[in-house]
């Protein structure tokens, strides 16, 4: 077998890669040898079985595939992968893959956090990873509760929630996810929810075909400490006028019976009815992936009362850009100076500039 | 013609104002001296302001170089000479000026409102009788710059900006040393600006024109090349030398070198550096914080690099857990500690060697790592190499401790080739084939009980790793009890087991038994060795042991401690190595230790040697 260079610019081959035939897998070959222990009827497990079902889409070797996660309920996800995997340490897996990325941009790399892991003890590796930009995805599973340590707020819990470290009821203003993803300058900012699963697994695909950090929130229920967090979004009652479904180029429809539109007055979002006479689907916001503008306004559908009134909740991408990734600019760099000063010789360094010699 | 004496030893003190190129002229010096074949050593000592206000004590930057025709192990305990540019700059240093050395000052940073500045109140000590017991040069060095460039064109500015060169011209002279190195590189450094070198390189004939004309200066010295081990040398930092270190070792194992790192004093030299080798495969990665730093040298040494962090003592602190995780995973990783005074922010711009126990257990749970530690500004080459090839070939995180006045300092050094340097040798577990394959396990152990690196992409080696107890051998999660007994004792094992593969311990000075036993560690080496070598000298019974080895240390460490009736363990610190060597050798060893950040005077432990044994 031909020993080949991951990329141009390592001096060295670090693994031998041979163009192998790529298996035709199953998603069960991607389940690994461990028992899944989440608690019964948890979201994780749609989500696990979504992922498990795209990647015999995605064309590549298992082996090609890391999923690196922190801590938290959803932090087990790598163990039940069989792919290769590591089950890290609290708010670290972006920083973790981001080391992993930069040195290996042959691999598939996915990052698998929660809610307080990314949002309360790593918010700082999660805004850096979105603006450096790393082609990497991140699936961040939004449950709106400490799972693991049972039933602490976490950051995205509303404001009033009433958990065992709240027992009057949480006085934190909660992160609005999608908004943070969008303020680091993220490229890739999409919504789905478990209940959801197609639409989930179209979220996750179009996930992987961003190249850049591609940002998917999950709504995950918690069935132990937080059931129903999400369930005005998917109980069949509720769900037409409580969620809007984005797709690019179209009106911004929803309502029982497609009634109901948004319009933007200005900046700001107003929901029309389409029946009774004063607008129709031409008045209304047409979904524009690539507008950082409407992407932050529609990210603040998020019923903030104190400013924004009662909005649908958007599923969907919101915002899909294209801009170098980091590992692309830092193997460029390492490939441009090799090219213009050739490869480092080492006793020319050890030498330096001057010396002397003693006989 | 002037008289001219033959000197030994020198030890000089470049001081002024942060402002005034005291470092630059320093170096240069340093450089020069360096290849007229000296042994010397040197340390800066910067001030903890970036600009403090002009003119004040904190705003000083002092350079300290003694060289010698005979081996040199230290900056010096006292200067023979002190340069000092402004008021301050006396005040700063006065004390470190051993009685009857030579003070040169510059008259016109001795004004009122200099004076004033250095609080000197209204007396002008260059003028009353407070320096008598010196040999007092008052030169007007600022008047001398302005007259030499007077045709320069530049502006007052810039030309009060090269009376370090003036300074240095008539330093060159007073001590016989070329200006041709320090010419051609005023002709590198401003190349772009030929009329700035022109005027530089003019202060400094003319600094040096000065010294010979002028009736000041009655004599000049001269030190002949020193009597070093032949061979061909170059000047180097502690900073610069770990910095090829790691780079040595990367090619060696060939492997591409990654660094993590987040911008800390005194060791963001190390990232410049690495950062400047692209061409070498090297990758620096500044991270957002001390956190990332060491987890993306995990994510690195996961995907199959040379992975490395490097920090001082308050990002060390950050880096715990994540050096935990390293540990679980039986990842290979070099930590660097470029130490510094401490608790907290401390002291960042001086030396301490306080971190050694936040080394040996500065994180939670039972986590043996190794540890290693330069002795010199030039050993930092070898023990980062050393610290790289431990964590390769034994997958283990690896602790390198340097400090301040390691990183700093320079002195001259005796480079490898390449081809001497000891092999690397890394494998990647090999890729497994076929359709039926047991899940990999990624914990078997050989017989140095050192697990596979299996890296992502190889065929048929999928597993999954992480900071919850592993199964001995399948790396599952397991919270059995016996097993967790097991895996604690086997990383344990695995540590202690490096011990075959580093050298014996040597004996630095002296027999390797008698009645006293001066055991050191880091960058106290230089003091200690010529501390012992004069005690020795002076009839002494006393041996010297430094350890670069400090986990595990070295298997006879034991046998050499038994053989002395007593045993002193000189640190800059609160008393550190003493307490691991009591613990692991039950030996009632005697602690000295200096708690100033600045390190040990040959004369202090000179003492301490007589105390313990007259």
């Amino acid at each position: 077998m031909e020993a080949k260079k991951m990329f141009e610019s390592d001096l060295f081959t670090v693994l031998e890669k041979a163009d192998a035939v790529i298996p035709d897998y199953s998603s069960k070959d991607f389940s690994s040898d461990q028992d899944v222990r989440w608690c019964p009827g948890c979201g994780d497990y749609t989500i696990l079985k979504q992922v498990q079902n795209l990647m015999p889409k995605l064309g590549i070797n298992r082996e090609d595939m890391v999923f690196i996660s922190g801590i938290g309920c959803s932090s087990r996800f790598p163990y039940y992968m069989n792919t290769y995997g590591m089950h890290s340490i609290h708010g670290r897996a972006p920083a973790i893959a981001s080391g992993l990325k930069a040195i290996r941009p042959d691999l598939s790399v996915w990052i698998i956090s929660g809610d307080g892991d990314s949002l309360s003890i790593g918010t700082n590796h999660f805004t850096h990873l979105l603006r450096r930009n790393f082609n990497v995805n991140l699936l961040l599973f939004n449950n709106e509760i400490y799972g693991l340590t049972k039933g602490q707020y976490s950051p995205t819990s509303h404001e009033g929630s009433v958990t065992k470290s709240t027992p009057v009821g949480s006085i934190d203003h909660p992160f609005n996810p999608l908004a943070v993803a969008l303020g680091s300058d993220g490229t890739f900012v999409a919504r789905a929810m478990d209940r959801d699963p197609k639409f989930l697994q179209d979220m996750l695909e179009r996930s992987w075909k961003h190249k850049g950090t591609s940002m998917l929130e999950i709504y995950q229920n918690c069935i132990v400490f937080n059931d129903g967090a999400f369930e005005m979004f998917t109980d069949k009652k509720s769900r037409p006028v409580e969620t809007i479904y984005l797709e690019q180029g179209k009106p911004l429809i929803f309502g029982d019976n497609n009634d109901k539109g948004i319009r933007l007055d200005g900046l700001k979002p107003q929901v029309v009815d389409l029946n009774d006479g004063n607008y129709s689907q031409d008045d209304l916001w047409i979904h524009d992936e690539q507008d950082a503008i409407k992407a932050y306004i529609l990210a603040r559908f998020f019923d903030d009362p104190h400013r924004d009134g009662h909005l649908p909740r958007p599923f969907g991408v919101f915002y899909d850009v294209q801009r170098p990734t980091y590992d692309d600019l830092l193997n460029q760099q390492v490939q441009s100076v090799i090219s213009q000063k050739g490869k480092g010789d080492l006793d020319e360094l050890l030498r330096g500039s001057e010396t002397w010699e003693i006989r | 013609m002037k008289n001219k004496i033959i000197k030994d030893e020198v030890t000089i003190r470049f001081a002024g104002d942060s402002g005034d190129g005291m470092q630059l002229t320093g170096s240069q010096f340093t450089n020069t001296t360096a290849l007229v074949g000296n042994d010397l050593s040197t340390f800066p000592d910067f001030p903890a302001e970036i600009r403090a206000p002009a003119g004040t004590v904190p705003g000083v930057s002092g350079f300290q170089i003694h060289f010698g025709s005979k081996p040199i192990y230290t900056p010096g305990d006292q200067c023979d000479v002190l340069v000092a540019m402004n008021a301050a700059a006396l005040k700063a240093n006065l004390s470190n000026l051993r009685p009857g050395g030579v003070i040169i000052a510059n008259t016109s940073g001795f004004d009122k409102r200099n004076l004033g500045l250095a609080k000197y109140e209204d007396v002008n000590p260059l003028e009353d009788e407070s320096l008598k017991g010196y040999e007092l040069y008052a030169v007007d060095i600022s008047k001398l710059t302005k007259e030499s460039l007077n045709d320069s064109g530049l502006s007052s500015k810039d030309v009060e900006r090269c009376k370090n060169m003036f300074v240095l011209g008539a330093l060159y002279w007073m001590y016989s040393r070329p200006l041709e190195p320090t010419i051609s590189f005023l002709e590198r450094k401003f190349a772009k600006h030929p009329e700035v070198a022109d005027a530089n390189i003019k202060a400094l004939k003319d600094g040096h024109t000065f010294g010979e004309a002028t009736e000041i200066f009655s004599v000049r010295y001269e030190i002949q090349q020193a009597q070093l081990p032949a061979g061909k040398y170059r000047n180097i930092t502690g900073n610069k030398a770990t910095v090829l270190g790691l780079v040595a070792a990367a090619q060696k194992a060939r492997l591409p070198l990654f660094y993590g790192s987040y911008p800390i004093t005194p060791a963001s030299d190390i990232l410049h550096g690495l950062a400047a080798l692209k061409n070498y495969g090297v990758r620096t990665y500044q991270a957002e914080d001390e956190i990332a730093a060491v987890t993306s040298a995990i994510g690195a040494a996961f995907g199959g690099n040379l992975a490395v962090t490097g920090s001082s003592g308050p990002g060390i602190a950050l880096k715990g857990e994540a050096i935990g995780l390293a540990t679980m995973l039986e990842l290979p990783m070099v930590i660097l500690n470029v130490q510094r005074s401490g608790p907290s922010t401390g002291m960042p711009t001086k030396t301490e060697q306080a971190d050694l126990l936040q080394a040996f257990y500065g994180r939670n749970g039972e986590c043996p790592i190794a540890i290693v530690a330069a002795r010199s500004p030039s050993d930092s080459f070898m023990m980062a190499y050393e610290a790289c090839r431990i964590a390769l070939t034994h997958m283990i995180p690896v602790l390198f401790l340097s400090d301040g006045y390691l990183g700093n300092g320079s002195e001259p050094w005796r480079f490898p080739q390449s081809e001497d340097l000891p092999a690397i040798k890394v494998s990647f577990d090999a890729p497994r084939h076929g359709d039926d394959l047991d899940p990999y396990k990624p914990y078997v152990r050989d017989e140095n009980y050192v697990r596979p690196w299996a890296i992502p992409g190889t065929q048929g080696l999928a597993h999954r790793v992480g900071g919850l107890e592993k199964q001995n051998e399948t790396g599952n999660v397991s919270y059995d009890p016996q097993n967790h007994e097991l895996m604690t004792k086997l990383r344990e094992a695995k540590r202690d087991k490096i011990a075959d593969d580093i050298p014996l311990q040597d004996v630095d000075n002296g027999s390797d038994h008698g009645r006293l036993l001066v055991l050191s560690w880091g960058s106290t080496y230089g003091t200690i060795k010529s501390a012992v070598q004069q005690s020795r000298g002076d009839g002494y019974d006393v041996s010297h042991v430094h350890l670069r080895y400090l986990s595990p240390f070295p298997r006879n460490l034991e046998y050499l401690l038994k053989g002395f009736d007593k045993i002193l363990v000189p640190e800059i610190n609160n008393g550190q190595l003493i307490k691991v060597i009591r613990d692991t050798y039950l030996i009632p060893a005697i602690g000295f230790n200096k708690i100033q950040g600045i390190p040990f005077h040959v004369g202090e432990v000179k003492a301490k040697i007589r105390e313990l044994l007259d």
